[in-house]
């Protein structure tokens, strides 16, 4: 049951990190590569501010969705003028710095040996526990995350976004400052991209800079795609399928090591597959350009 | 009073100058035909205008206020929209949803009122009201659910207008309206315009059909080599045997 829980818990956290990425992936149709490091930042702030300030939770959370949103900023003003194709790449640097800034700077970070002892969090006096307290906790921080999006996409702010993936010219044209938009949403998914890393610090009680880098970017970029950018269910299923389906080898005796290295060919796979069958994805109809 | 002032316009290109010392002042209502020869500098002249491109010298102004170096959405929410000569818009939403995108101040455009939604449905079902309207005006109500690629090419250029016209905007830049339309929709097109200009608008336009110009313009401009070589009346400009055969034919 624990195993199950886990896997639950795993899902919850990815979908928030594949339904924030979705708002400026699918919805605007710019990709960031540099979506790990906001979560990283929000782990390593919260586990950082609860350690050595003893900072409540909530508290942690929303301390570190604040510092990913401002440091979103960094990239997002210089970078969002560039075509695209420039901000991906811009993006990946980006990511590079921040996994270098994890890994290097010892005196906060401890490097590579990671945080451990990360307190399990406590609401208003409720002490989080268990593995089944913990999965109320994330399914309601996702629901409420996806319920953030869902808003948002449905009101006139969506319509500027698809406006601007459709045609950021005409968009322009009719009176909207499209760089504003972008600008803020990219802020929005950092933090909320941020809040996953806190749930997973504080879940896991222990970060380190592996589980931040470029490789995990391309992870959620791969839930996004596979499931369907611009929907709102297509996130949250190709997180569900990217977390559960690799479980599988676990089934089927192969040892750990080889399971690894499985697991990263077998999401490849998926993403080279569902470029011929379905470029848009499961449940989306919008295809990256 | 002027509605909208051009300086001393100076552009160039790598060494090509595209634009020099243009200047002309118009006023609204009116409209002002922008014509000819490829490469003249008029949709250049335009992009400058709306802030599409900055001028390298010379200044604009809309209504008293310097508009020389504003991004386009300052220059839309001062009053000048503008359409494009290759059609911009978004094929994959509806008609309606165009149009809605253009409509100005809206509150559900702004981050928290998107997520709290105070008063956003009511402005919503209000613009839908307007847009309605405008369809009605540009002749697309019945196709508002339709999305824009199911147009044909003379309804999406109605589409731009109506969208244009959703800005507010008292200054409309069009670039080649009537370009590539069927006649029926031509002449459709070309009396909105008319109705425009006597609702109070100011239009400019860039336009190669000779007659669509004698038929609507007050005022025709005609530029070459980046210049503004004469204008006048169209009965004045299109007398000119030699403007006629160097420049439009």
């Amino acid at each position: 049951m624990e195993y199950l829980f886990h896997i639950l818990i795993l899902s919850s956290i990815y979908t928030i990190l594949s339904v924030s990425l979705s708002l400026v992936a699918g919805h605007i149709g710019i990709l960031s590569v540099a979506h790990a490091g906001f979560y990283g930042i929000g782990a390593y702030t919260s586990a950082l501010l609860t350690i050595h300030l003893g900072c409540p939770f909530l508290l942690g959370v929303l301390l570190g969705m604040m510092i990913t949103a401002v440091v979103s900023l960094f990239i997002s003003i210089p970078s969002l003028r560039l075509h695209e194709d420039y901000f991906v790449i811009a993006t990946f640097g980006f990511q590079i710095i921040l996994f270098s800034i994890f890994n290097n700077w010892i005196d906060l970070t401890r490097g590579p040996l990671g945080i451990f002892g990360i307190p399990q969090p406590s609401i208003l006096g409720w002490k989080i526990g268990s593995d089944i307290d913990f999965l109320i906790v994330t399914v309601i921080w996702t629901a409420c995350t996806c319920g953030i999006v869902y808003r948002l996409v449905t009101s006139p702010y969506g319509r500027v976004l698809r406006g601007i993936r459709e045609d950021e010219v005409f968009t322009q044209a009719m009176g909207k400052n499209t760089l504003w938009f972008k600008v803020s949403a990219l802020a929005l998914s950092a933090g909320l991209a941020s809040s996953a890393g806190s749930l997973y610090a504080h879940y896991i009680t222990y970060i380190d800079p592996s589980s931040f880098t470029v490789m995990e970017s391309i992870l959620i970029i791969s839930m996004v795609i596979i499931g369907g950018a611009d929907s709102l269910w297509g996130p949250i299923i190709g997180a569900v399928i990217l977390v559960t389906l690799p479980e599988l080898l676990r089934f089927i005796g192969i040892k750990s090591a080889m399971a690894a290295n499985l697991r990263q060919m077998f999401y490849g796979l998926l993403l080279v597959i569902m470029m011929i069958v379905k470029p848009s994805g499961l449940l989306g109809r919008y295809r990256f350009k | 009073m002027p509605t909208l002032i051009a300086k001393n316009l100076c552009k160039s290109f790598g060494g090509h100058h595209v634009l020099q010392n243009v200047n002309f002042e118009l006023s609204a209502p009116g409209i002002v035909a922008l014509i000819g020869p490829n490469g003249a500098g008029k949709t250049t002249l335009l992009n400058i205008l709306t802030g599409f491109l900055s001028p390298d010298a010379g200044h604009c102004a809309l209504e008293h206020q310097e508009i020389t170096h504003l991004p386009p959405h300052k220059i839309v929410q001062l009053g000048a929209a503008r359409t494009f000569q290759d059609l911009r818009l978004i094929r994959q939403v509806s008609v309606l949803e165009n149009v809605l995108l253009a409509r100005p101040h809206q509150r559900g455009e702004s981050l928290i009122y998107a997520l709290l939604r105070f008063g956003v449905a009511k402005q919503e079902k209000r613009n839908r009201q307007v847009v309605m309207e405008l369809l009605r005006f540009v002749g697309l109500q019945k196709m508002s659910r339709n999305l824009g690629s199911e147009l044909s090419y003379g309804q999406q250029k109605l589409l731009s207008l109506a969208c244009c016209l959703a800005t507010e905007a008292k200054v409309l830049l069009l670039d080649e309206p009537v370009a590539g339309v069927n006649p029926n929709l031509g002449s459709k097109i070309l009396e909105l315009m008319l109705q425009l200009r006597n609702e109070g608008k100011l239009i400019v336009f860039i336009e190669h059909d000779i007659q669509a110009v004698r038929q609507i313009a007050d005022c025709v401009m005609v530029m070459d080599a980046g210049k503004i070589i004469t204008q006048g009346t169209p009965t004045e400009i299109l007398s000119q045997s030699k403007i006629m055969e160097v420049y439009l034919d």
